[in-house]
This record gives structure tokens, C-alpha cells and sequence, in this order.
């Protein structure tokens, strides 16, 4: 009782407060390539293996675009058009023709994709990381640290982006088509809706916010052809917490998680602070296998 | 009349063999073939050769559960690097390193990871266990990445090949030659008792489960234990290529914890044919050749991933039963 | 062939030409038969299990011909997509309604209007008409599809298929766990549609609803037509009809 009293002694508040900002932020950028991965979960059984090879393709087309013109802004909306393009048509290639399939092939199939992708990107860029410049220089003051205005962006912005999407989802008529083939493929066809067309259109969107999470992400971390691997698992952790197929689920559990993984980090280092999530998962996995946050569909 | 079962007794064609028969002389073929290469192939493609054996033990493993169970399991790396790390373990503190202890600590430790990770992934279907045990893999490679003082983090561990002993007959040091027989033999037996595994009742089931898991559990079957078998024997196995490995190499390191390492296993299982056994060994010297083709034609910078991710891609598509899936009733009888 | 009857043909907006189906091994369809004349109203009975339900779903393009054909309107449309068969003018009431169930009422029907070259002045004249044939709907028009009842979700199906502004309705079992009071609303629903000249072709088991509303009838046995009447030659205790439908 008296070292736990200790410890929490001996941690200042604002480093908790501060924590939580952090890991409000980098749960928004996890929620936003989290999103994207149930949703094409959810709407068409496919589980993307290469959702995080999506993700660092956006990064390293944003590089490429900063490079030839220096606007960060215009690299983000050219990467997420761009992905969201290449993301239909390895969907009409490699995914169309497994429709009706075991679902385990296409679990392979975006497997075999994600190789392709990350060793292309290797080949085509090299190993070194490349480095993107923060497009907000600006920071304030958040306790003793000098905290950037970029962080919030980022947040805000995958906010935005997400609840763009719902409305979009709930409100159009490209969202009344998504929602009834994902309620019923059959009938939707029967009414004339291009179900395989909706489905390339989910995976391009899906494949989009990817990148557009990448891009937000870059100027964090070096723009590496690996940096997908790690964001892809913690997606992957996300969904299964939040509930395959639940957008909202998915979500909270993003922020749920990475905040327990920023408090983590204060008392130990950010690789071992991934324990947490492991131990979320495995909790789930025991009590409510089907998702902490999951509604009844 | 009597009732003796047809299919392997009552002779077929017009060779007059029973499909036992024929199996058997194939199967001493290739051994044969395959205990002679050493002698005959330069010392870069025995160790070439050998090595391929390894990775079709693990391929195989993975099989029983993929092809005979229905199970897709990335989490092949965690059961392959556990065994590799239990033999490491071993080897680095007994003195002398034995060879049986060190293969006896990484099958226990294969099994113990393989229990664990049975236990919570086998409550799912589809999907959601494949998912789950590639996730169970990574834990284990940050487990095993991070625990520097234990598993020497990144560098992994180094240590020496253990001599061949056999009580009070023999201590020899291994040759690359001995070495390949001994891997050969190993891996040889592995086919033979997941073969027989595989034909027996026990096996039986799992192909039913694979069909039809309402339906088994419907006739009765605690189909969840099975499961957990099923992904136990996997881990053993995997386990067992692991210790090969190791002592093959003589070093553990945690980038074979890493879930690509599932990956590729899966990519041979599906290449070489799942269901067949023999297919995914064939699947993996075949990956393995493809790349040393592709080093020595177009240098050791080229991608070889792409091309042959292209090519995994277009059989899942179009040639889903692999290589050898066509064969694959016939090696199951 | 003889020639009036190349000429009936010829005016059929569907023709159905031995087609045959397969569920793996099991022959469904084998060799199934039939026209509908454009505005027609047609009839197709049999007891369960025959293939009167697959021959609308072949029609529609959801399941597979394995031989045979299907022609609309002259052209021939076997082997195409189920949504393109949609908008060239074929509209499905499954047996089971299968309206969405999480779209609401509204949202059900937009699936139908909410469709290229229909502006919106069109659309609110779809919508209002939806709600004029089914007043019940409009009372629930923001309510989701899975609280509606049996009833009302049968008419939600049916205005949904409406919404397409088809030439000829599938429809298939339209009364079936209905209330009497509803089996007879569907009879005024048809009368409605093909006042307006909507071809129709209906699977069912209630004799006497078919025979009031069809023009023509076809029995099925066995995945083939066995015979073929007008309506109006028909009645409740002609020998086909004990034939084909008797216990």
C-alpha cells in the first residue's frame, strides 16, 4: 500500500494530463486506419492484410509530392486520392475474383499483397527512413511542455475525416447502398445495385483514410518501408477489442488503447508499453470474445 | 470372401502394385535420392538442401493444421523460435551442450507457447483464429525482442553445434554431411508419424471438422479439444524445425519470431498444395530455390518478394490447390 | 412452333426457355418453359419444393442457368449480373420479404427511386405514390425495417419493388403468414399494378387468390411445367389443380 501511494507520488499530474493528450492523439490517427480496416471487414468479409502497406504507400507519396512541389497539405490530398485509386484497382484484381470464396483466401491474397507492396517500397526507395517535415511549426504551452499545434491537427483532422465518413455513410445515397449491401448482398443486387462496384468503392475508401493516416503520421516518425507492419498489428488488436465489423467499437477501443499505452509509457519504455494492448486483447479474448465495445447488430 | 479393405490391399493397374506398394517404393526413392545428395552436390547446395528440409518441416506442420484441420495460423513463428530458443537455452547452459536435452527443451517449450496460444485462439472461427495467432506471435517477438537479458534481444543468441551422442556408442561432430542425415531423418519421421497421424481416427475428425464443424460438433465431438490438439501437434512439430534450425545454424535470433515467418510458411503451404503434407515441403524448396535464383540472376538487392508475391497471388487465384493438389486425394489414402 | 404462337413469343416481354439449374449435384430446373405477356398477369403454382421460387430467382439473375434461357424484352439476359437485370426492368419480392432491415422505411424505398435518371420532382412522385398504395408505410416511414410487421413488411417489399418503376414484378408467395384481411389487400394490389400495365408474374400456394388475379397459369412438378390454362378456365376443384397441389 505505501510503494503504490509512492508511486503515485511521485507522478506529477500534468505528466498525466499530458499523457492523455498524446494518447488522444495517436488514438485518432490508430482510430482513422482502424475505420478503414473494419470497414472493409464489415462490409465485405475481407480481412486487409495490406491495410498497413497502404498506410506507408501514403507516407511515401506524400515524401514524393513534398519533394516535387513542398505543399504538405496538397502531398495529403494527391496520397489519399492516389491510394484510394490503386486501392480499387488491386481490389477489382486481386480480391473480385475470390468473391464467394472461403474468406481465408483473401486472407491470403492481402497477405501476399502486403509483401509485394513493402518489398516494392523497399526497391523502390531503399532502406534508409526518409524524413517529412512538420507542416505546423506553431506549438503552445500544455503545463511545462512546449506542446505542437501539429498533434492537435492530427487529431482533429482524423476526427473530421471519420465523422465525415458517418455522415456520408448515413446520409447519401452511395451510403444507402453500402449499408443495404452490407445488411443484405442479395437483395441490394435485386435492386440494382452494383454490389461489386460498392465493394471496390469500400476497399478504395478503406484504402484512402490508410493513407490519409499515414501521411498525418509521417512527420512523427521516418517514412519507412516497415512502418506499416507495426501500425497494421495495433489496427489488427483494435478491431478484434472494438469488435470486427463495428465502426464505433473500433473507435473507442483506438483511444482506449492508446491511452493505456501512453500512461503505460511513463513508468516503462514505448516498446514494452505494446504489452498493454496484448493484455487487453487477451482479456477480451477470455470474458467477451466478440468485442469489448460491440453492440448487438 | 473374405473382407480385406480394398483400397490397399487389392492390387491397381496394370502394374499389379497396391497403392501402399507404390507409395513406399516413392517414398524409398526419394530417400535415396535425397541421402546420396550431399555426396553429390557442392557443399553450398547440400547446406542449401538441408536447410530446405527445415523449412518443409515447418511448412508441414503448419499443414495439419491448415490443410487436414481447416485452420489458418499465422502464429507459426512464435511455436518455430520458441523451439529455437529452448534448444539455444539448453545448449548454452549444460555442459557439454547435449544434443537430446536441447531438443527436448525446444519441443517443451514449442508445446508449452503452443497450449498457451491454443487455449485462447481455438474459441474462434475462421478469421478471428488466424488473426489472433498472428497477434500471439508478435507478442512473443516483442517478448522475446525486449527481454535482452534472456533471449539477447536483438542480437539473439549464439552458440556451438552439440556433438551427436549416443550413450557410451558414439560422440561425433557433426559434418555437413552427418548433419544433413540427420536433419533428413528427423524430418523424414515427422512426415511418417504426422502420415499416420493424419489416417488415424484422430485425424479423421479433424478433416471432419474442417468440412463440417457444426456437424462434428453435432455428432459429438468435443471439437474445441480436438482443436487444441490439433494446434499442440502443429506446435510440436513447428518446435521440432526450429531446434533443426538452431543446431543447423547455431544461432537464435528473434526476426524468425517475426510473423513474416508465418507468412512465408503459409506461402508454402499454399504454394507447394495444403492437405498433402509433401506438398508444403515441396513449397518450400521451391520459395527457397525461386530466391536463390532470382539473388544469383539479378543480385542480392532484387526484390524477389515481388515477383514471387505475384506468383503467390495469382495461384491463390487461379491454382488454389497448389503444386501438388491434384495429388492430394492419392497422398491421403 | 406454330405461327401464332411464334407470335406470341415474339410479343413476350419475359420468355423463359428450358432452363435447367443445378443446387451441386441436384437438378432443380429441368427445362422449365414459360412467357408473360407485357402487362400480363401470370401465375405459376406447385406445391413446395418444385422450383417455383428458383425459376424467379433464374429469371433475376441469382442463380446460375446451367442451360436454357431468359430473354426480356427480346434481348437475351441469362448470365447477366442480378443488378443490371434491376434496371433493365425486372423487380424481385423474395419469399422471405428481405426488405432492409436497418434502413428505415424511407431508406428501404430510396434503394428503388434513388437511381440514375431520375430527378428529384420524380423521386417525391415515387415516394408519395409508395405511400398512397400503402398508407401504413407512411405512418412509418423514419421507423427501421426490422421493427415493421410481417404485413407491413410484405408491402414494404412490394412498394420497394414499385420504386424501380419495373415492367414486370417477380413476386413470389406474396400472401404466405399473411392475415386474411392482408391476402385479400395483396389481390387489390396486383388489380392496382397491372391497371397500370405492370406485367406480373406470381409463385403461389392460395388457389383461389391466383385464380382471381391471373390472366394465365402455369403448374410445375418436379423443376418442369406440366400444364398450362387460362385463368379463367380454371376453378377451385378442377382436376389439375388437386393434381399439382393436392396433399
Amino acid at each position: 500500500m505505501h510503494t503504490l501511494a509512492a508511486v503515485f507520488q511521485d507522478i506529477p499530474v500534468d505528466l498525466i494530463l499530458i499523457q492523455t493528450v498524446n494518447g488522444i492523439v495517436a488514438g485518432m490517427i490508430l482510430a482513422l486506419v482502424a475505420s478503414g480496416l473494419t470497414l472493409i471487414f464489415g462490409i465485405m468479409d475481407v480481412v486487409n492484410f495490406a491495410h498497413g502497406e497502404l498506410f506507408m504507400l501514403g507516407a511515401y507519396i506524400g515524401v514524393v509530392v513534398i519533394a516535387a512541389t513542398g505543399s504538405f497539405w496538397l502531398a495529403f490530398v494527391v496520397s489519399s486520392l492516389t491510394v484510394a485509386i490503386l486501392g480499387a484497382a488491386l481490389q477489382i484484381i486481386t480480391l473480385r475474383p475470390l468473391i464467394g470464396r472461403d474468406p481465408l483466401t483473401t486472407i491470403l491474397a492481402t497477405f501476399g499483397l502486403s509483401l509485394v507492396l513493402q518489398n516494392f517500397a523497399l526497391w523502390e526507395f531503399g532502406p534508409t527512413a526518409r524524413k517529412v517535415g512538420e507542416p505546423i511549426n506553431a506549438s503552445f504551452q500544455l503545463f511545462y511542455l512546449t506542446y505542437p499545434w501539429y498533434r492537435v491537427v492530427i487529431a482533429g483532422l482524423s476526427a473530421v475525416i471519420i465523422g465525415g465518413f458517418w455522415l456520408f455513410l448515413k446520409y447519401s445515397k452511395y451510403g444507402v447502398w453500402i449499408r443495404a449491401t452490407t445488411q443484405d448482398r442479395v437483395m441490394a443486387q435485386a435492386m440494382g445495385i452494383p454490389v461489386p462496384w460498392v465493394y471496390t468503392g469500400v476497399f478504395a475508401i478503406g484504402a484512402g483514410m490508410a493513407a490519409a493516416s499515414g501521411m498525418l503520421f509521417s512527420p512523427l516518425v521516418g517514412v519507412n518501408h516497415t512502418m506499416g507492419l507495426d501500425w497494421v498489428l495495433k489496427a489488427f488488436i483494435v478491431v478484434v477489442i472494438g469488435g470486427m465489423g463495428n465502426l464505433g467499437g473500433s473507435i473507442v477501443a483506438a483511444i482506449f488503447i492508446s491511452l493505456l499505452e501512453s500512461y503505460a509509457s511513463i513508468w516503462v519504455s514505448p516498446s514494452q508499453a505494446v504489452i498493454v494492448s496484448f493484455v487487453v486483447l487477451i482479456l477480451t479474448l477470455l470474458f467477451r470474445p466478440t468485442g469489448l465495445f460491440a453492440t448487438p447488430k | 470372401m473374405t473382407a480385406t479393405p480394398i483400397d490397399k490391399a487389392l492390387p491397381l493397374g496394370k502394374s499389379g502394385l497396391s497403392h501402399s506398394a507404390i507409395f513406399w517404393i516413392g517414398f524409398c526413392v526419394v530417400m535415396a535420392v535425397l541421402i546420396v545428395a550431399p555426396f553429390v552436390l557442392p557443399i553450398f547446395w547440400a547446406k542449401f538442401l538441408t536447410e530446405c528440409l527445415i523449412w518443409g518441416l515447418l511448412a508441414m506442420s503448419s499443414d495439419l493444421l491448415i490443410g487436414y484441420t481447416g485452420m489458418v495460423s499465422f502464429g507459426h513463428s512464435a511455436f518455430f523460435g520458441l523451439g529455437m530458443y529452448g534448444a539455444a537455452g539448453a545448449l548454452l547452459h549444460t555442459h557439454p551442450p547435449n544434443l537430446w536435452l536441447a531438443i527436448l527443451a525446444g519441443l517443451a517449450a514449442a508445446a508449452a507457447i503452443a497450449l498457451f496460444v491454443a487455449y485462447f485462439s481455438t474459441r474462434l472461427r475462421d478469421i478471428y483464429f488466424a488473426i489472433t495467432t498472428l497477434i500471439f506471435s508478435q507478442i512473443f517477438y516483442v517478448i522475446i525482442f525486449t527481454w535482452t537479458s534472456v533471449t539477447g534481444g536483438e542480437n539473439g543468441l549464439i552458440f556451438s553445434r552439440p556433438h551427436f551422442t549416443i550413450p557410451f556408442i558414439v560422440d561425433a561432430r557433426f559434418t555437413t554431411t552427418t548433419m544433413h542425415w540427420f536433419v533428413l531423418t528427423v524430418v523424414a519421421g515427422s512426415y511418417l508419424i504426422l502420415r499416420r497421424i493424419t489416417q488415424s481416427p484422430f485425424g479423421m475428425v479433424l478433416q471432419s471438422i474442417r468440412e463440417n464443424e457444426a456437424r462434428t460438433r453435432a455428432i459429438g465431438y468435443p471439437v474445441q479439444t480436438y482443436k487444441i490438439v490439433a494446434v499442440m501437434l502443429s506446435g510440436l512439430f513447428a518446435g521440432l524445425a526450429g531446434v533443426l534450425y538452431g543446431v543447423q545454424n547455431e544461432f537464435a535470433a528473434p526476426d524468425f519470431v517475426y510473423f513474416i515467418t508465418s507468412g512465408d510458411t503459409v506461402i508454402f503451404n499454399v504454394i507447394g498444395g495444403i492437405g498433402t503434407l509433401v506438398g508444403p515441403i515441396l513449397g518450400a524448396g521451391f520459395f527457397q530455390l525461386l530466391r536463390e535464383l532470382f539473388s544469383r540472376l539479378f543480385g542480392e538487392e532484387f526484390p524477389y518478394l515481388i515477383p514471387l508475391g505475384v506468383v503467390f497471388i495469382a495461384m491463390i487465384i487461379f491454382l488454389p490447390q497448389g503444386l501438388l493438389g491434384f495429388a492430394r486425394r492419392w497422398l491421403n489414402k | 412452333m406454330s405461327a401464332v404462337e411464334k407470335m406470341a413469343e415474339a410479343q413476350a416481354l419475359v420468355s423463359v426457355e428450358g432452363l435447367h439449374t443445378y443446387y451441386g449435384k441436384s437438378h432443380i430446373l429441368d427445362g422449365v418453359s414459360l412467357t408473360v405477356a407485357p402487362g400480363e398477369v401470370v401465375g405459376l403454382l406447385g406445391r413446395n419444393g418444385v422450383g417455383k421460387s428458383t425459376t424467379l430467382k433464374t429469371i433475376m439473375g441469382l442463380v446460375e442457368a446451367r442451360a436454357g434461357r431468359v430473354l426480356f424484352d427480346g434481348a437475351i439476359i441469362t448470365g447477366l449480373p442480378a443488378h443490371r437485370i434491376a434496371r433493365m426492368g425486372i423487380a424481385y419480392v423474395p419469399e422471405d420479404r428481405r426488405i432492409f432491415r436497418g434502413l428505415s422505411v424511407i431508406e428501404n424505398l430510396r434503394t428503388g427511386f434513388d437511381r440514375a435518371g431520375v430527378d428529384e420532382t420524380k423521386r417525391r412522385a415515387l415516394l408519395d405514390k409508395a405511400f398512397s398504395y400503402f398508407p401504413r408505410l407512411a405512418e412509418r416511414r423514419g421507423q427501421a425495417g426490422g421493427t415493421l410487421s410481417g404485413g407491413e413488411q410484405q408491402m414494404l417489399a412490394i412498394a420497394r419493388a414499385m420504386m424501380l418503376e419495373p415492367k414486370i414484378i417477380l413476386l413470389d408467395e406474396p400472401t404466405e403468414g399473411l392475415m386474411p384481411r392482408m391476402v385479400s389487400q395483396i389481390g387489390e394490389i396486383v388489380a392496382a399494378l397491372h391497371n397500370e400495365g405492370v406485367a406480373i408474374l406470381i409463385v403461389e400456394q392460395n388457389v383461389p387468390l391466383t385464380l382471381a388475379s391471373c390472366q394465365r397459369v402455369y403448374f410445375m412438378e418436379k423443376g418442369a411445367i406440366r400444364h398450362h390454362g387460362a385463368a379463367a378456365e380454371l376453378h377451385v376443384h378442377h382436376p389439375a389443380i388437386k393434381q399439382y397441389l393436392g396433399v
